[in-house]
């Protein structure tokens, strides 16, 4: 990674960037498209935290729609009812969420696998019923309107769209940044080594309880993040923002991107929800095409567009360095394509 | 008094039908070891088939449940051979996956079909009988009966047949069962189609009480999830024990406490016992 410049996975990279840098100029005006986009990349952030505990730890939480609603209605709630500016307001948002995911992570992770999943699926439920019934707090079917715009300081004015888009593609490059930080780090290695074997990584002497909580706690704050923004740029948020189907279309986008990757996020919820928009005339019966999407996508193609093109760069790679030293690719890339080639052997 | 009495028989009728919808989602658990998220799904699309049956084609109501029951019974089979056999190798996060793939599928199926709105389905059977000074519904003396002939019939199948006890074999040893010449693929096929034809019998009892809508599935879901993590998942007397269990404290705390707490004690419940006893009450040791 550190010899070329070029490596396909940066340019990737680049061009994923330079797309979102520059959409909002190319589009001109068109509000309608800015919306979707600017609400698209706060999903993204969630989705990146997804990423951190399902693709990269191999935990399925589907409490993780229920942490985004925690965000969101923590924002819209302090900044209407309780008059709070934005900037402390989300802060509130996102330590209640990091904390609150570390420490529901103490009991959460104390369950395996299918249990994991259920026990965070009866968590995102508990979330959004409490949201969805708690009239006198969080106004229930009525929602919350009029949530504030971040304030700019006399730097920046968030009302208008194009501002506020890049303030979100910001924290955007940051959570992908995270992710590729992680990835490249021990703490990576690590996460990717309990997704492979839980009890292979506790013999070489992972502590996979710590471990496997700060990834949890890492994956809420950035579902916190992302709610907190996906307040303040909707304005009006109802319970369906903390909704289990939320979880499910979020788990579609990381699916379709690929699990684990570092650009998966991007491309999944970027992709999937351009034919949501596409398919908007059939509203609800989109799911008639995307049902069988996932399940096609998760029995023939579970890396995701991302994960097959990085295991195509890295095939090309090994073979070209076959032919000269034989040194092969990137490191990272080939430890956890070996790892995921194990997983979907066993 | 007379509140609680009526109470009792609502929770127990209620009782009854997660029975039936809880045991083959614990049986599919059991014999696959997959939590199949889509079980809520194939008890809506159960309700809607009965109510095709009933009102569209005009069979008799008990016909119309057992002709539901065999749709669906195929539709639980095809369910396996399309989405789930593939995956049987793969990491468990896959299975819940597509599980959630082919749940929004069938919710979109039934709302193509049948539209978004609520639709009621009227029972045959009326009228009511008074037990200690509580009205209770015929419909609702049905359901407790026709669950527990049910979960008779189910248990000496499952018991006594050769091809029930096929279905206990995999459970314990999926590797001996291949020994001794039990296919685990066909087992796997007869288990789905149990569950999703149980599932149905379950929908079409309930059908005439509650309201028809494609998204009727999702909190039952999660309930009978509730249920097996409660009963064990995999054992058969858990998810009868569970799902009467669970059944009484909702319609007692919806009663005593409130509506939104009956709601959610299904999920207090899963949370609780999990954080209690992270791999289930009575859980049996996990084959690997």
């Amino acid at each position: 990674m550190t010899t070329t410049t070029f490596s396909p996975q940066r340019l990737g990279t680049l061009l994923v960037a330079l797309a979102l840098l520059l959409a909002p100029l190319t589009l001109g005006g068109e509000e309608y498209v800015l919306r979707v986009l600017t609400v698209g990349a706060t999903y993204a952030i969630a989705v990146y935290g997804m990423n951190l505990i399902l693709g990269l730890t191999g935990q399925l939480s589907l409490a993780h729609g229920g942490f985004f609603g925690i965000g969101v209605y923590i924002v819209g709630l302090l900044t209407t009812d309780y008059d709070w500016a934005f900037w402390p307001s989300f802060l509130v948002a996102v330590l209640v969420t990091g904390l609150g995911g570390f420490v529901a992570g103490i009991v959460a992770l104390r369950t395996r696998e299918e249990y994991f999943a259920i026990f965070t699926m009866a968590m995102g439920f508990i979330i959004f019923l409490v949201i969805s019934r708690w009239e006198s707090v969080t106004h229930a079917h009525s929602g919350v309107s009029g949530v504030k715009f971040p304030e700019g300081f006399g730097l920046f004015d968030f009302s208008e769209p194009v501002v506020m888009y890049y303030l979100v593609l910001l924290f955007l490059l940051g959570a992908g940044y995270v992710t590729h930080a992680v990835r490249r780090s021990g703490i990576g290695r690590t996460l990717v080594a309990i997704r492979t074997s839980e009890d292979l990584a506790r013999s070489i002497g992972v502590n996979v309880g710590l471990n496997k909580q700060l990834a949890f706690a890492a994956s809420t704050t950035f579902a916190g993040v992302a709610g907190g923004l996906f307040a303040a740029v909707q304005g009006f948020v109802g319970p369906s923002a903390a909704s289990l189907d939320l979880t499910f279309e979020m788990l579609m986008f990381i699916l379709v991107g690929g699990l684990g990757t570092v650009l998966g996020p991007v491309v999944g919820t970027f992709l999937v929800l351009f034919l949501f928009e596409f398919f908007q005339d059939f509203e609800a019966y989109r799911f008639l095409v995307l049902g069988p999407i996932i399940v096609v996508l998760v029995i023939f193609a579970p890396r995701g567009i991302v994960g097959y093109l990085n295991a195509f760069v890295g095939k090309l790679r090994s073979r070209a360095a076959g032919a000269g030293n034989g040194s092969g690719g990137p490191p990272e890339h080939r430890s956890s394509d070996t790892a995921t080639d194990v997983k979907e052997t066993l | 008094m007379t509140l609680f009495i009526q109470q009792l028989f609502d929770g127990l009728a209620l009782g009854g039908v997660y029975c039936l919808a809880a045991i083959g989602l614990t049986l599919i658990f059991g014999v696959l070891r997959i939590p199949n998220l889509a079980h809520g799904t194939l008890y809506m699309l159960g309700a809607y088939v009965t109510y095709f049956f009933l009102v569209t084609v005009g069979v008799p109501y008990v016909a119309a449940i057992g002709l539901a029951a065999v749709v669906l019974a195929v539709i639980g089979v095809l369910l396996e051979r399309i989405v789930f056999h593939p995956l049987r190798n793969a990491p468990h996060t896959h299975h819940m996956i597509a599980a959630v793939g082919a749940m929004f599928f069938f919710q979109a199926v039934a709302q193509a079909i049948w539209g978004a709105d609520f639709r009621r389905m009227e029972s045959p059977i009326s009228g009511s009988v008074t037990i200690l000074g509580a009205q209770i519904s015929w419909q609702r003396i049905v359901i407790v009966v026709t669950a527990v002939i049910v979960l008779g019939l189910l248990t000496w199948f499952i018991k006594r047949s050769i091809h029930g006890q096929t279905i206990e074999a995999i459970e314990q040893d999926r590797t001996g069962s291949s020994l001794v010449g039990i296919s685990p693929s066909r087992v796997s096929m007869l288990t789905f189609g149990l569950a999703a034809a149980l599932a149905t019998v379950a929908a079409g009892l309930v059908a005439p009480i509650n309201l028809l809508a494609p998204t009727m599935g999702d909190a039952l879901s999660l309930k009978v999830f509730a249920i097996i993590i409660l009963g064990g998942l995999g054992s058969l007397p858990g998810a009868i024990v569970g799902g009467f269990t669970l059944a009484l404290a909702e319609v007692m705390t919806s009663t005593y406490v409130s509506a939104a707490a009956g709601e959610g004690i299904a999920f207090v419940v899963i949370v609780l016992v999990l954080a209690i006893r992270p791999t289930g009450l009575f859980a049996r040791a996990v084959q690997r």
